[in-house]
């Protein structure tokens, strides 16, 4: 008998964009807030975690057609890249720099190099999550 | 360069990054991972020079001040550590191409040991005790991965427990960090040394002292706590067994006594005592299983545990000779374990079994492999002129220096069970009639490029011991920071 699940899918749909948008703004709220890359990147896989429910893999690896691995991998090279800028300047590793800027939109920002690490942490959260989740859920 | 003492640890783990782009392509992977490793023994040699040149290098990471920033230190007892580290990692990968099979090769072997050897050098370079228990995850997730990787049924076992145990003892270690922090309030490891000198270790800070003891000697397989190492690193493939052998034990080792140097120096009556009894044990129990078994792996697994027993004797001692011995013997065992590793690896190879009663008359066929064998035995045993010697014959003397003459004797005589156990190997596989089995079709030229770099691993145990002379100002230089605790603390606190 084929289940016909038209409201949790037509839910998902709507609820997706709420849980991605809410994971995006702990993301950035992290500085200050409590919040960052760790569970953002967590949410975020909640979110895909929902479409994955909702729908079956192959739909959602069509819909997002990254490597997952890669991912993770972006993400480190990011986070050490990061860090690594203090060698060009040759100051000790892990050293951030930020200032304030007039942004068009924003106003008056502070922008950390920080935030760049930690939307590595992001990447790296979310690759080795959606890995996992995959690689037990794919196998038949 | 004030980040040079970081090179080391970052250069493995930015090539194991852009390995993960390159999955399948097992080429691109080998020569990728050769030429990070070769930029990595560059840069460490280049840190043994600036280490003996300028003093201890230490750089306390996103600029803060020293107790409140996570502090790298890289003293000569450190950098030597890292530089051996690579430089056997070298050869076994580059043995490791021929022997671990292209179905492990595309499953991440390369990463997981470029990992492991980021975790391994970050654990020996850290001066931050918690930073030290996160390089020691790093390491030890790696090797998840690697004693599992290939799936075998044995490995799967075995894994397991080794997992199992691993877990139990980083929970314990990070309990152990809690209950140091929450009695003097600091994580740099020169600030807690500062501190227990404050309070002039109570009572408290001896029980810390033995839970430290008890963590590490989990990792570093003392007695009684080395039951889990036998059958875990019998698992997995030769390679991965050399690089565990030769140095995940190791770091264990290290840990022990750079806590033991530096943190617990007050109650030496009480804690180096402990740890003194701990490594006779461990010799004693190294030799029995050294002598009991015929399998090629487990006499050589047994010979871990008995070198980790010596080390920590002289490390117990606490007197320049000592330290000095266990420094030159530390560096040996790591080289001198990956060489015998990979030799019976070759045998195995030729043989196809790992049961001496099997084997017989390989000298007539392979008569190089014999021989070099013979030398990294003698070479284990401590044979003057070669590496074993010099370390033991200092850990000796200061044995008798510190009136622990017993302690000495067992060592010279656990020298003796080293060579026989060692010696069968030899005398079974490599005199008399070929065993009763036919031995397995085997490709010369397979033989050849395997035999390259074990070969090239045993002339560099040669070299070792052989320029004892000149590696002696290095080793007195690492013993320094070892028995003065306040060489350490001002470089990094500078005061």
């Amino acid at each position: 008998m084929k289940t016909n699940d038209v409201i949790l899918q037509t839910t998902t749909k709507v609820v997706f964009f709420i849980i991605f948008l809410f994971s995006i703004h702990i993301f950035f709220a992290g500085h200050y807030t409590p919040g960052g890359g760790f569970v953002g990147g967590l949410l975020t896989t909640g979110a895909i975690v929902l479409l994955l429910l909702a729908f079956d893999l192959k739909t959602v690896q069509l819909a997002l057609p990254f490597n997952f691995t890669v991912v993770t991998a972006i993400g480190l090279l990011l986070a050490l890249g990061t860090a690594a800028g203090a060698i060009v300047f040759d100051v000790p590793f892990f050293t951030h720099a930020f200032d304030y800027f007039e942004l068009p939109l924003f106003g008056k920002t502070s922008l950390h190099t920080a935030m760049l690490f930690d939307s590595g942490v992001y990447l790296v959260v979310v690759g080795s999550a959606i890995t996992i989740i995959q690689s037990i859920g794919g196998d038949d | 360069m004030t980040n040079l003492l970081l090179f080391p640890i970052i250069i493995p783990f930015f090539f194991a990054m852009i390995l993960l782009f390159f999955k399948e392509q097992v080429v691109i992977q080998r020569v990728l991972t050769l030429i990070g490793l070769a930029l990595s023994l560059v840069a460490s040699c280049w840190l043994v020079a600036t280490v003996k040149t300028e003093g201890i290098q230490t750089v306390t990471l996103g600029s803060w001040p020293a107790p409140f920033g996570i502090t790298m230190v890289s003293d000569m007892f450190s950098a030597l550590l890292v530089t051996t580290t690579i430089l056997l990692t070298f050869f076994v990968v580059w043995y490791s191409f021929k022997s671990i099979g292209v179905e492990r090769e595309r499953f991440f072997y390369y990463p997981a040991i470029l990992f492991m050897i980021t975790g391994i050098n970050g654990a020996f370079t850290t001066g931050d005790i918690f930073n030290m228990f996160v390089f020691f995850e790093v390491l030890l997730i790696a090797s998840y991965l690697l004693i599992v990787l290939g799936g075998e049924k044995r490995q799967l076992r075995e894994s397991i427990k080794y997992v199992l145990v691993n877990v139990i003892s980083s929970a314990l270690f990070v309990i152990t960090v809690a209950y140091l922090y929450s009695v003097v309030g600091t994580l740099n490891m020169a600030d807690i040394s500062v501190k227990i000198a404050e309070i002039n270790q109570p009572g408290i800070i001896s029980v810390i002292a033995i839970l430290f003891l008890i963590v590490f000697g989990i990792k570093g397989a003392i007695f009684p706590l080395y039951f889990w190492l036998p059958g875990s690193y019998a698992a997995p493939p030769i390679p991965v067994l050399t690089l565990f052998g030769a140095l995940l034990t190791k770091v264990g080792v290290y840990a022990i006594t750079r806590t033991y140097t530096l943190f617990f120096v007050h109650d030496i009556g009480f804690t180096h005592q402990f740890l003194l009894v701990l490594s006779l044990l461990t010799i004693v129990a190294g030799c029995i299983g050294a002598l009991a078994y015929f399998d090629l792996k487990q006499i050589i697994i047994y010979n871990i545990i008995i070198a980790v027993g010596v080390i920590l004797f002289g490390v117990a001692q606490m007197n320049t000779s000592g330290l000095e011995g266990a420094v030159y013997y530390l560096i040996h065992d790591m080289l001198i374990k990956a060489a015998l590793f990979v030799l019976i690896g070759i045998i195995i190879y030729v043989t196809g079994t790992s049961n001496l009663r099997e084997m017989g008359g390989l000298i007539k066929t392979h008569a190089s492999l014999g021989w070099f064998y013979l030398i990294a035995a003698f070479g284990l045993a401590g044979i003057p002129p070669l590496s074993g010697f010099i370390g033991k014959l200092l850990i000796v003397k200061g044995g008798f220096e510190a009136d622990n003459a017993f302690g000495s004797i067992v060592i010279l005589a656990s020298s003796l069970v080293v060579l026989l156990s060692v010696i069968r190997i030899f005398i079974y596989a490599f005199w008399g009639e070929p065993g009763t089995r036919t031995l397995p079709e085997t490709n010369k030229q397979t033989y050849r490029q395997l035999m390259v770099p074990a070969v090239l691993l045993v002339l560099v145990t040669v070299v070792y011991g052989v320029g004892a002379e000149w590696l002696m100002p290095f080793m007195t230089d690492a013993s320094n920071v070892l028995q003065e605790p306040s060489i350490y603390i001002n470089s990094v606190l500078k005061e």
